[in-house]
């Protein structure tokens, strides 16, 4: 008996607080349902039509057709291929770079530390239209501050068209895209190196630990959480690289990209121009090997 | 010991001098930016690269201010004056930066108290939701989202641009971390006190999660100045421009003449590090706090 008015008065505040709560979801949620989830699940959908840019409606169901004709597609293979190639060599960099930049400034005082971080950020807020812009400039076959500082140094003794080379375009572009993406990890090594337990440091100390065993033994386990964040973030980033591509090679010099391919596919006027349903079944495999990859990440670090 | 601690010294200044140069690297684009601008194209065409300009210009501004020219501002049937055309461009660029960062910190605060304080039905599927999003690239959903805007027919305007930059959920995960340092008496006492949803909301949260509000604000101004992508895809006509956009349309037209592009690169780059350097404090709070519990 004396329960009953308890639970009722709880069921009571459950839908006052489901009813308040929602209200307050309210404004971010149309937004969030309208313009993320729905062409999230649109997305799914139209990878499975003939829809272009043409159809009005939703297009012909066909099925796994536009995953199949992918298959057979080297073009989109070797956008795939390119794209795995930059992920996996800007992330570890990416990771390797900024961590050890954090922990040779993290103890510099105040005013010194922030003026590097914001030396290493720079990149990032300059915009990816103002850095491709220039660096385009800098690679220039005539003009080029490159192909200049390297003949000064006698490490080449003719231009190299840095861009126009497939020997060297990717690489160049993964060098912009590394200074563009470092600036968040140094930001969140840093905070986290401050915070690691001090009184854990001195214990290994005063047991004679070296700084390189502090270091791994003590800081970077506890710093695993940040790591983790990290490699997602620069994973998901380098995945995205589609400026560059855009502006300084147009795909070429091999140098395609799945994120540019979808673009080409949907917009640029060729064959395939505006096939929507094959540009978003890009799409949605993109996703899913982002998924996998992030997957993959977690599971790793929590082993560790 | 001794050895040590020299050891230790000499990696210190190793380790400072190597800090130093790579400081010098990443300024240095910027630096051939805003150099570059003021150069003459004898200067910019030389094989030999001049560090400092031989003899400044302002040439480069001025073809840039001479193009294309555009109206201030179209409200409705409301004209301003004609102005350069990057004139327009920056003021596209502020209004929809303003407008995301005004929408995402409105709305993505109330979200995040909610996540964090409201214990309601599909909370958890809902932010399992949100995290799963954020994972996903911006661009996989571009085609659905570009037939969408064209059928609420906001395509070429800048609000495509605005409205999924105010969906992309990372504001309210982030809200939610700081929302959840409220203290659950507070809000308690505050209901005890007969205070209403939105008077403990205003009074109460708000002015708790500000350094919240803070960081998401400089953090989505930024994003939405520099989101390429989004302004590439959605906006069509000239004086629907933003100067990102504007200054990659005219590498396409005119891929030779760089002193004009630097000075087009320099007015879209300058204001955005102002405005970073400003603010830069909260940014570095705001990126922090994303990664906690992430």
């Amino acid at each position: 008996m004396a329960k009953q008015p308890k639970s009722t008065m709880s069921r009571a505040l459950v839908r006052r607080e489901t009813i308040s709560g929602y209200l307050f979801l309210l404004p971010s949620l149309i937004f969030f349902v309208g313009f993320v989830i729905i062409p999230m699940f649109t997305c799914i959908f139209y990878s499975l039509t003939d829809v272009n840019m043409n159809t009005q409606g939703m297009g012909n169901f066909i099925g796994l057709k536009n995953f199949t004709s992918l298959w057979a597609d080297d073009t989109f293979k070797e956008a795939l291929w390119n794209t795995f190639v930059i992920v996996i060599v800007s992330v570890p960099t990416v990771c390797a770079f900024s961590l050890w930049v954090s922990s040779a400034i993290y103890k510099l005082n105040g005013k010194l530390l922030s003026a590097f971080r914001c030396i290493f950020y720079l990149p990032v807020v300059t915009g990816s239209v103002a850095v491709t812009v220039v660096w385009k400039w800098m690679y220039d076959n005539y003009t080029g501050i490159f192909n200049y500082a390297l003949k000064g140094l006698g490490v080449i003794d003719k231009n190299i068209n840095w861009l126009g080379d497939p020997k060297y375009a990717l690489g160049c572009i993964i060098l912009i895209l590394f200074t563009t993406s470092v600036g968040q990890p140094i930001v969140l090594y840093v905070s986290a190196l401050g915070n690691v337990d001090q009184s854990l440091v001195e214990a290994a100390q005063v047991d004679g630990a070296t700084n390189m065993q502090v270091f791994w033994n003590i800081k970077w386990p506890q710093m695993m959480p940040t790591t983790l964040y990290i490699l997602v973030i620069t994973t998901i980033n380098s995945f995205q690289c589609f400026a560059l591509i855009q502006l300084l090679t147009q795909g070429g010099s091999g140098t395609n990209t799945v994120m540019y391919y979808i673009y080409y596919t949907a917009f640029k006027l060729t064959e395939k121009a505006g096939h929507f349903g094959y540009a978003n079944a890009m799409g949605v495999i993109l996703a899913i090997f982002i998924g996998l990859l992030s997957a993959l990440q977690f599971r790793l670090a929590k082993e560790k | 010991m001794k050895i040590t601690s020299n050891r230790t010294k000499a990696y210190r200044i190793l380790s400072l001098i190597v800090l130093i140069l790579l400081a010098v690297a990443f300024t240095f684009p910027l630096y051939w930016i805003v150099t570059g601008a003021f150069k003459t194209g004898q200067d910019i065409y030389a094989t030999t690269p001049h560090l400092w300009p031989t003899e400044w210009t302002m040439s480069n501004f001025d073809k840039l201010f001479s193009r294309r020219s555009a109206p201030l501002f179209e409200i409705g049937t409301l004209v301003g004056p004609t102005v350069p055309g990057v004139i327009r461009w920056l003021v596209n660029t502020v209004f929809m930066s303003v407008m995301a960062m005004i929408l995402t910190c409105l709305t993505a605060a109330m979200a995040g108290y909610a996540l964090a304080k409201k214990r309601f039905i599909g909370r958890t599927l809902l932010f399992s939701l949100i995290v799963c999003a954020m994972a996903l690239p911006k661009q996989v959903i571009l085609i659905p989202l570009l037939r969408e805007m064209s059928a609420l027919h906001l395509w070429d305007s800048l609000w495509a641009v605005i409205f999924p930059t105010v969906g992309w959920p990372f504001g309210v995960f982030l809200m939610k971390q700081f929302a959840e340092g409220i203290p659950g008496e507070i809000l308690e006492a505050a209901r005890v006190d007969g205070a209403g949803e939105i008077r403990t909301f205003a009074t109460i949260v708000l002015p708790m999660v500000k350094p919240g509000v803070g960081a998401l604000a400089i953090f989505t101004f930024i994003n939405s100045w520099n989101d390429y992508f989004m302004q590439l895809v959605m906006l069509a006509s000239n004086a629907n421009y933003t100067i990102s956009l504007g200054i990659a349309t005219m590498q396409a037209e005119t891929s030779v003449d760089l002193g004009l592009l630097m000075s087009g690169a320099a007015l879209a780059a300058v204001p955005i590090i102002i405005v970073f350097l400003i603010f830069q404090k909260y940014f570095t709070q705001g990126i922090t706090m994303g990664a906690v519990k992430g």
